[in-house]
């Protein structure tokens, strides 16, 4: 105990510049502060969280983000509009069809683009592929922090079936930049709609399996049930939407609530659950994929022939075949790919749902081919906010169930 | 205008310094900073503008008056309404009260905004840098700061881009 005494902690930079942020007792050496990260394998990337422990009891959480910024809305500044697309795809990397739809309906609504309705049919299917293929990749490792093996292995099986159909698409597993202001890069292939019929058809059974080695799995439940509690009014003042949201038993969804690309026109449920813990998000987000594929279902059975690119070629390439024929083709390609098109000066919103939660992206055009300011919302940022409210008074142990349930994409949170 | 969002511009821009703004369907009010926390109170207790979706800033650079819009995303549950303020700042020194006080996920969006414009948050409770490493130097999304980028490092050029990294200096 001596040695203890000897450290004086008013020295102590690091402690110095949180010291509002701990309890009095750290201060005094009597709560120890643990550094969780940023190299921890359950943190889901690059985070620090700052713990400050009394025992195996969690007094408060500080994280520490920052790690993962890259400077995205900086450079997206820099950009011309088509060009400063690729960046969406890279800040949210599990979400990918989804931050373009975003970036993309932005835009459009910036220069008051038209879409035409193939092109939106197919927008939906390849978000909502992209909400399964995040909540499964949650829920593999998720599980894993909780030290369910197999339930990863699985996960990562139905996964690779969508990371095909995006690379049929797309060309790109990941980095996909398919979605494009004004429709997409071009058609679908034909191999697509027998890829994602088959992938539909599997899915159901697929995510009975799941189940059958979580829901009811003892070991799963101790570890999930009135752990990281928060109610809807919590989630209201701090800002918290998605299957955090929903957990707690209000159904808001902006698929619902500001319907996008003809979310209107399908028939779904949103899935609440009422206990707004670790094992509340873990059913609503099962829930939440049976839905998807339900909405994938009803958009190929509706998918209509026609065009995927806005006709607007002020805004949108013409079609490679036009290029030897129409020197006006040349000139608008030209122009396009060059300097960009020009928005006018205004600020827009465009707010999806992606796998987190409410996602907004707002552009601010000036007049000329790059945007003034683009501000990217995620919710990783906020929900990682909400660490100490959700962490305190659990084990150190739960902490990696915690952060799991939230779904933190650390580039979505640092862009 | 959306008619769920006008009894709300009335009431406010009926105020001196408010007024309006609408562009593609979207509401802007711009509202003198001293007021913000006062507009933000009103606005959560009588018209149920419940949620601060983000908190974020556009920098006008080289243009100085105002230089900053420190920009409020606000969404409305009772009546699915959003609805974003406005309040324009000059770039010297440019502060702004806080509103900590009535939308608590605005302390990491204000941390942000000190990080990345330089923007301080009077009566914050806890303004540090977010994203940046502490001993960072500059505020990164103004306009003034430099991009900046990395030259390529090939084996003919290899010493003179090492010269210049700052590790290789001593």
């Amino acid at each position: 105990m001596t040695d203890m005494q000897e450290i004086d902690l008013s020295q102590d930079e690091t402690l110095q510049s949180i010291k509002h942020l701990v309890s009095e007792r750290a201060l005094r050496g009597e709560t120890m502060l643990l550094n969780m990260g940023p190299q921890h394998p359950s943190t889901h990337g690059v985070l620090r969280l700052l713990l400050e422990l009394d025992g195996e009891i969690v007094v408060n959480c500080i994280p520490d983000i920052g790690f993962l910024h890259t400077g995205i809305e900086k450079n997206m500044e820099a950009k011309t509009y088509q060009k400063a697309e690729v960046m969406t795809d890279r800040i949210d990397y599990l979400n990918n069809m989804g931050g373009n739809l975003t970036y993309c309906l932005a835009v459009e609504k910036l220069v008051d683009l038209d879409v035409p309705p193939r092109a939106q049919g197919i927008r939906v299917i390849l978000a909502e592929l992209d909400r399964i293929s995040s909540h499964l990749l949650w829920m593999g490792t998720s599980a894993l922090d909780l030290a369910a093996m197999s339930v990863f292995l699985y996960g990562m099986r139905e996964r690779e079936m969508i990371m095909d159909i995006k690379e049929l698409v797309s060309g790109a597993r990941m980095m996909t930049t398919y979605i494009r202001p004004g429709g997409l890069w071009r058609d679908v292939p034909v191999e697509f709609e027998s890829a994602v019929r088959n992938f539909i058809k599997v899915m159901p059974g697929r995510l009975d399996e799941y189940e059958s080695l979580l829901t009811n799995n003892a070991l799963f439940k101790d570890r999930t049930q009135k752990i990281g509690v928060i109610d809807t009014e919590q989630c209201i003042h701090w800002g918290i939407t998605g299957p955090v949201m929903r957990a707690t038993g209000r159904p808001f969804d902006i698929r619902k609530a500001e319907p996008y690309s003809g979310y209107d026109q399908y028939d779904f449920e949103i899935p609440t659950a009422t206990s707004g813990d670790i094992y509340g998000r873990y059913l609503v987000r099962m829930d939440e994929m049976r839905q998807s594929v339900r909405i994938i279902q009803q958009a190929l059975d509706m998918l209509p022939y026609g065009p995927v690119r806005s006709n607007n070629r002020k805004f949108v390439p013409p079609p490679r075949s036009e290029l030897s024929t129409s020197m006006e083709a040349v000139i608008h390609h030209f122009k396009l790919w060059t300097e960009g098109f020009s928005a006018p000066k205004g600020s827009v919103t465009a707010s999806t749902e992606s796998p987190r939660g409410r996602l907004s992206i707002l552009i601010e055009g000036n007049g000329g081919p790059q945007p003034q300011r683009v501000f990217y919302r995620g919710n990783s940022f906020p929900n990682l906010q909400i660490m100490p409210l959700l962490s305190k008074g659990h084990f150190v142990a739960d902490i990696v169930g915690i952060i799991g349930s939230v779904d933190i994409v650390l580039g979505d949170c640092d862009r | 205008m959306n008619e769920k969002l006008q009894p709300v511009v009335s009431a406010l821009t009926a105020r001196p310094g408010f007024r309006s703004e609408e562009f593609r369907g979207e509401v802007t009010l711009f509202v003198p900073a001293e007021q913000i926390v006062d507009t933000c109170r009103l606005l959560r207790d009588e018209f149920h503008f419940d949620m601060l979706v983000a908190e974020t800033a556009v920098d006008y650079w080289p243009k100085l008056e105002p230089r900053f819009h420190v920009v409020y995303l606000l969404y409305s549950f009772a009546s699915n309404a959003n609805l974003n303020l406005r309040a324009p700042l000059d770039g010297n020194a440019p502060h702004l009260p806080t509103i900590e006080g009535i939308y608590p996920n605005a302390n990491w969006y204000e941390r942000e905004l000190w990080d990345m414009f330089g923007i301080r948050f009077d009566g914050h409770s806890d303004l540090r840098r977010i994203l940046m490493p502490a001993e960072w130097e500059g505020h990164p999304l103004r306009k003034d700061y430099p991009l900046g980028y990395e030259e390529v490092q090939f084996s003919f050029n290899h010493k003179e881009v090492d010269s210049k990294k700052p590790y290789a200096r001593e």
